[in-house]
């Protein structure tokens, strides 16, 4: 087939069972857009800035564990694909980004919309491609998604010159990928499998650890099968929810900085910390050589240079999870610890995740509703900040892809292009965006693709006109010195959703919250944005601070509790207290 | 707490553009400063060997070597902390040779098995191989006639024995 270079993409895409792509034009890209308009077997998404369209695909992979695709122009169309792309390396989320570039000859010449987009992405692709030859286009492509999907996870880059795009050629299509020096592991080690087994047979107290690397495996149900049969209790990272669900018993639920504090007791306590795709982060592990000071480690993760990253596992297994999984579950006999178990659940009773329940409104009490009427079944997505650990920590998530944030970049203007990708790649679940009055107005132009798309998205702002997580650590580590966080002076966000074609509401106090969500669930025309009026200076707990040890945790206790803590720092609350019942 | 030691790296990669940037980059990344780096084709003209020669932590050094293993360009790397090797540079030296001096060079170019490759009226092109002790020797030697302009390749290793990367 005799086809220029912007058709034959069009086709590798489509070969690759890439349905919708999220881009915007310019001058290097005119030759693909002409493509597109007459190629009808790919849907493009017109977003309202690349960094949305970037996001979108971020959205879309997450929701669904297939590739994104975004498209973008060259020099400032490339370079607004720096955020995303570096969101997704941190997060391991696998994205295609197609950029045009000048043409060949121009390239190094300062042109016109020149920017270096293979210098400036190396760092933050797993790998990147200039196209300087069209017949070299469909290999690179099926390398591209090979490398995207393949191994652990990650964004990759192809950019192609003007002329290039507009070179004709005799297309092939590429059937089968072959990267010689890029091999991932895929079994583990079965010495080393073997090793975990005995360690998981003699532990007393263990404990599954699990992160993102899970979710991208598709390994919950053999996390499940694991927990269920050696009855060890499961807690997840911020992009590991939904790996295990939230409602079973033996779930304890987030650790970290702001996770459980029967999490982090538990991780404190444990004699075994199995670790199932997740890196050690610094927002989980604190102070990381006094972290699980009583335990020995297993790391099974499908990236070798994480193990002995951050702790020297005693038994690292690389390989894919599931798989390395299974093969653990075929010679694993059942136990019990219930002794273990007991003590976790005195800890979930005593130390349960709650907030005041007084008459304002709450961050948490929304989330925690939100979760009640989706049934814990609707797709969450988060922006950055305090919502976001609130929405970690009290919608109750119950199966993987579900939990959509940035974790590792912490990227505030995610959540709502992430939304509408995810809304994209799931057409029949409900999508609900929690955000804040900070990260919301950091992309709020891609409103404009959910109303045309009449996505109905309900976006979730949980207004408290400030910076809320700076806010608090000013409050806490800064004598309260409230240095460029005050938001009160933000759009009227009730008029800023008409002027987007979209449905408003304002929530002031908590008896309104439920005729809001149901309002917004009952409008599927187009998205809903909910102002939710929360109390203005509330603070995320549990806490433990930045590179800080158990020991140093500050949780908010209900009054009749307080009493009984022993040394930690309680942040007091007068009224009664609204408890999350920690067990389901 | 971990000793700093030199490190020597032997890294294969894929003999295309932009594949120095990228594993230079994983090093000043760490803030790691390459004390020498010697690129050149194998016997394999697809294929690149580089001789990266680091000073660093060795959990650090470790970690470095993992993400350059990552790299889709990379097929192969060895740090050659603990292995017995084979290292050598190459050095090409312009030093000051009056005719008074020229017997006295001559000498010590005998004596370093180096090699006098050019000759002006005013100066010499020394050519010396080595490990890097014996050309700083040379080069601390040569210093009093004048050295015009010094070039070093950087070291180059293998492993000594049957062993390959």
């Amino acid at each position: 087939m005799r086809i220029n270079g912007a058709r034959a993409l069009l086709e590798c895409l489509k070969q690759e069972g890439v349905d919708t792509i999220f881009g915007y034009p310019g001058g290097a890209v005119i030759p693909i857009y002409d493509e597109i308009y007459k190629f009808k077997d790919i849907r493009h998404i017109l977003v309202r800035h690349e960094q949305g369209a970037g996001h979108m695909a971020e959205g879309y992979a997450l929701a669904t564990g297939k590739v994104g695709v975004c498209l973008a122009t060259s020099g400032p169309g490339a370079t607004n694909l720096v955020t995303p792309l570096t969101d997704a390396m941190m997060d391991s989320v696998p994205i295609v980004a197609i950029t045009g570039q000048v043409k060949t000859a121009a390239i190094g010449t300062d042109a016109f919309q020149e920017a270096d987009i293979t210098g400036i992405t190396m760092p933050i692709t797993k790998h990147n491609w200039l196209v300087k030859d069209v017949t070299k286009l469909p290999a690179i492509l099926a390398e591209a998604f090979y490398i995207a999907r393949s191994g652990r996870p990650g964004p990759v880059l192809v950019d192609i010159p003007v002329d290039i795009s507009r070179t004709m050629f005799d297309y092939e299509p590429v059937l089968s990928v072959s990267v010689p020096s890029y091999k991932p592991t895929f079994e583990g080690n079965a010495r080393q499998v073997k090793r975990a087994a005995d360690l998981i047979a003699e532990a007393e107290r263990p404990i599954l650890y699990v992160g993102g690397g899970a979710v991208n495996a598709e390994a919950h149900e053999e996390v499940l099968k694991l927990a269920e049969l050696c009855n060890i209790p499961v807690t997840t990272t911020l992009k590991g929810l939904g790996a295990f669900p939230e409602t079973h018993p033996l779930s304890v639920g987030m650790l970290g900085m702001h996770g459980t504090a029967y999490a982090n007791y538990a991780v404190h306590d444990t004699d075994l910390l199995i670790a199932v795709g997740a890196r050690f982060d610094d927002r989980v592990t604190g102070k990381s050589d006094s972290w699980v000071p009583k335990a020995k480690i297993i790391h099974i993760d499908v990236d070798p240079a994480e193990i002995g990253k951050v702790l020297q596992p005693d038994v690292p297994i690389v390989g894919d999870v599931k798989h390395v999984l299974r093969e653990l579950l075929k010679v694993l006999k059942p136990q019990v610890h219930d002794e273990w178990n007991a003590k976790i659940d005195a800890w979930k009773n005593e130390f349960p995740l709650c907030f005041a329940a007084d008459k304002k409104l709450h961050g948490q009490a929304v989330i925690q509703r939100i979760g009640e009427v989706s049934n814990h079944q609707a797709i969450v997505v988060t922006d950055v900040g305090q919502h976001q650990m609130w929405a970690a920590q009290f919608y109750k998530y119950i199966r993987p892809h579900q939990m959509i944030t940035s974790g590792g970049l912490g990227t505030m203007g995610f959540g709502l292009p992430a939304g509408i990708g995810a809304q994209f790649g799931q057409p029949d679940l409900d999508v609900y965006i929690i955000t804040g009055d900070g990260s919301i107005q950091m992309c709020i132009q891609e409103l404009m693709v959910a109303t045309i798309y009449k996505l109905p998205i309900k976006i979730c702002i949980l207004n408290n006109q400030y910076l809320g997580m700076v806010r608090q650590w000013q409050e806490l580590f800064w004598d309260s010195r409230y240095s460029s966080v005050d938001l009160e002076a933000s759009p009227d966000f009730l008029k800023l959703a008409e002027a987007y074609g979209a449905k408003g509401i304002r929530v002031e106090s908590p008896d309104q919250v439920d005729a809001a969500l149901a309002e917004a669930k009952a409008y599927t025309d187009g998205p809903t944005v909910i102002d939710f009026r929360i109390a203005k200076e509330e603070n995320v707990y549990p806490m433990i601070p930045s590179g800080g040890i158990v020991e140093d945790m500050v949780v908010q206790r209900p009054s009749d509790l307080a009493a009984l803590d022993p040394y930690m720092e309680s942040e007091l609350v007068e009224d009664d207290i609204s408890v999350l019942a920690a067990k389901s | 707490m971990v000793a700093t030691e030199q490190h020597t790296i032997s890294v294969l990669v894929d003999n295309k553009p932009g594949v120095l940037a990228r594993v230079a980059s994983l090093f000043s990344r760490r803030g790691y400063n390459i004390e020498s780096l010697a690129v050149s084709i194998t016997d394999n003209p697809d294929v690149s060997r580089m001789t990266i020669v680091v000073n660093g932590d060795e959990s650090i050094v470790e970690q470095i070597t993992k993400q350059l293993h990552k790299l889709i360009d990379v097929s192969k790397v060895q740090d050659y902390i603990g292995v017995p090797i084979v290292a050598r540079e190459l050095s090409l030296i312009k030093v000051n040779a009056e005719v008074k001096d020229r017997t006295a060079l001559m000498q010590l170019v005998e004596v370093f098995r180096g090699r006098v490759i050019d000759m002006s009226e005013k100066t010499f092109v020394i050519e010396i191989t080595g490990a890097a002790d014996k050309i700083d020797a040379f080069e601390q030697l040569l210093s009093p006639y004048g050295v015009r302009e010094l070039v070093r390749t950087g070291r180059i290793a293998m492993a000594r024995g049957p062993r390959s990367i």
